[in-house]
């Protein structure tokens, strides 16, 4: 059976064979920086899609159906569209930051795809400090979303991405804390040392409630901080026309666009190595036939449906939930999320230090 | 004192579970949210679009649709409108002009009459005022929707008939 880290070493070895070790390095990185370039474009073009088709689905539409079979390559089309559309940049702004948003809230995407594992023994950087890095570089993102708004010289932009700001800040820190509860569990910062630890059962399992809890305000944070409805408070369509990225058109937009869709692949893929163990097969306890069925199924197809079911679960919210008011949102971090999970680490903690868990 | 500290106490106490019932109760709410889009994203027979060129003969249309105001007559070319003008009155944006005549009856009587009922589809909004106002339940809403045609004084339309006249009975 292939997998990709047979593939990967295969390639390796070939590099090492054939060049000097610095330009197999180099010819690595290039290698790694085009495959995160065209994961990216496959992963904008299948996400956008699968979104109009579950919003279409669960608001008893039928949604695209024209292009190509069953509409499967409306994203397509939509890509090449906006490709040739005019990037526009508005005489009042600020053009250098204006032009330089959409490029730093791509790049940030790019930086968070490096400590992902993606199969076993695939993984671009596993460097120990996988999770703080995770949620350090992910609040870059505010930057260019308050930079786009600043630099549009637009109100709506400006308001936008003031909203986003206090968002985002705000999310953070619940986010950060229901992260800290699988790290405690685990002992360890790194991406690998999580998946590994789950080889006998995933935490959401083995860490009985308080890892459901954090679970529920991991995924509550995560969709406000990737600015997704019910938070979409950022872009607010009915409000703010489209909140930061109102003066932005043609392929600039569709960056931010694109943007939004790797954050959201990012952040369940985070939410999956965390709490459903990444690649890691269905292992229960100690049922040594049912782990070793289980590990038939390759571990990038056990990766890549958890977090596509997590996309899914983010999807169902934006197409169930009205958008918070401002208020309401800072009022459901501060007086809710943050106090119970910072009740829930406590537990977790109680839970690793006694050794409660599986 | 010892009263009043019970009584802080128990506030306190009240404060919390209403706390945790507003997160409990939240919760729930949302999950039935959820049942309900989930339960659509399963079940594909809900689905109400209409592919509307393609299935132009099979077009399932729902009871309420309002396409344009129509006068239906009878099979001696009757109908029902009395010329009352209450439609006319009804009409928040002056759609519906009334000509009326007077008809000499046969004792030598004057009887009010439609002369034309005057229909102006390219103003009217589909409102259904008209129709609720109507005390005879002269005019109602058909289902036709294509009404587009390249000279906009066609969609003037005179709704009765030429000849008719009104239903024996009907004041």
């Amino acid at each position: 059976m292939w997998n990709f880290s047979d593939i990967s070493n295969k390639i390796d070895q070939w590099l090492h064979e054939t060049f000097n070790p610095t330009l197999a390095l180099i010819f690595e990185m290039l290698i790694a920086g085009i495959c995160v370039i065209s994961l990216f474009a496959l992963l904008g073009l299948v996400l956008v899609l699968m979104e109009r088709k579950v919003s279409a689905w669960m608001q008893i539409r039928l949604g695209p159906n024209r292009v190509g079979p069953k509409g499967a390559f409306q994203s397509l089309a939509d890509t090449v569209k906006l490709l040739v559309k005019e990037g526009l940049t508005p005489g009042g702004a600020d053009k250098l930051l204006f032009n330089l948003a959409p490029f730093i809230a791509m790049i940030v995407a790019m930086l968070l795809m490096a400590p992902i594992a993606f199969a076993k023994n695939f993984q671009l950087w596993d460097l120990n400090i996988g999770v703080l890095y995770l949620s350090a570089v992910s609040s870059i993102s505010v930057i260019s979303i308050l930079m786009a708004g600043w630099a549009s010289n637009n109100k709506y932009s400006l308001m936008g991405a003031m909203r986003s700001g206090a968002q985002i800040v705000s999310y953070e820190l619940s986010a950060g804390l229901s992260v800290l509860a699988i790290v405690v569990l685990t002992g360890s910062l790194s991406i690998n040392d999580i998946i590994l630890s789950q080889a006998d059962g995933w935490w959401i399992f083995k860490g009985h409630i308080p890892a459901l809890i954090s679970f529920v305000i991991f995924i509550i944070a995560v969709t406000a901080e990737t600015n997704r409805a019910p938070f979409d408070l950022a872009e607010a369509e009915s409000e703010l026309t489209a909140g930061f990225h109102t003066e932005y058109s043609g392929m600039k937009f569709a960056l931010f666009f694109l943007a939004e869709y790797v954050n959201v692949f990012i952040v369940c893929a985070l939410g999956a190595t965390l709490f459903f163990g990444g690649w890691m097969p269905l292992h229960i306890g100690n049922w040594q036939g049912f782990n070793h069925v289980m590990d038939y199924i390759p571990s990038s197809l056990w990766f890549f449906g958890k977090t596509f079911f997590l996309i899914f679960v983010i999807m169902w919210f934006r197409w169930t939930f009205p958008r918070l008011r401002i208020d309401q949102l800072l009022n459901l971090e501060w007086k809710y999320l943050l106090p119970i999970s910072m009740f829930n680490l406590l537990l977790v903690t109680l839970i690793a230090i006694m050794g409660w868990h599986f | 004192m010892a009263f009043l500290k019970f009584r802080v106490r128990n506030l306190e106490l009240m404060f919390i579970t209403k706390y945790i019932k507003e997160i409990f109760g939240a919760v729930g709410s949302l999950l039935k949210g959820m049942r309900r889009t989930g339960y659509y994203f399963t079940h594909h027979k809900e689905i109400i679009t209409q592919q509307y060129p393609d299935n132009r003969t099979t077009l399932n249309l729902p009871e309420r649709f309002k396409g344009e105001v129509v006068m239906p007559h009878d099979e001696h070319n009757e109908h029902a409108c009395t010329g009352c003008t209450a439609c006319e009155l009804a009409c928040p944006n002056g759609t519906i002009k009334i000509v009326t005549k007077f008809d000499v009856m046969p004792d030598g009587k004057k009887k009010k009459a439609i002369d034309k009922f005057v229909y102006h589809l390219e103003l009217c909004t589909m409102c259904n005022l008209c129709i609720v106002a109507c005390p005879t339940d002269a005019i109602k809403m058909a289902q036709t929707f294509e009404h587009s045609v390249f000279d906009r004084n066609k969609l003037t339309k005179v709704l009765n008939n030429p000849g008719s006249k009104i239903r024996e009975g009907i004041e």
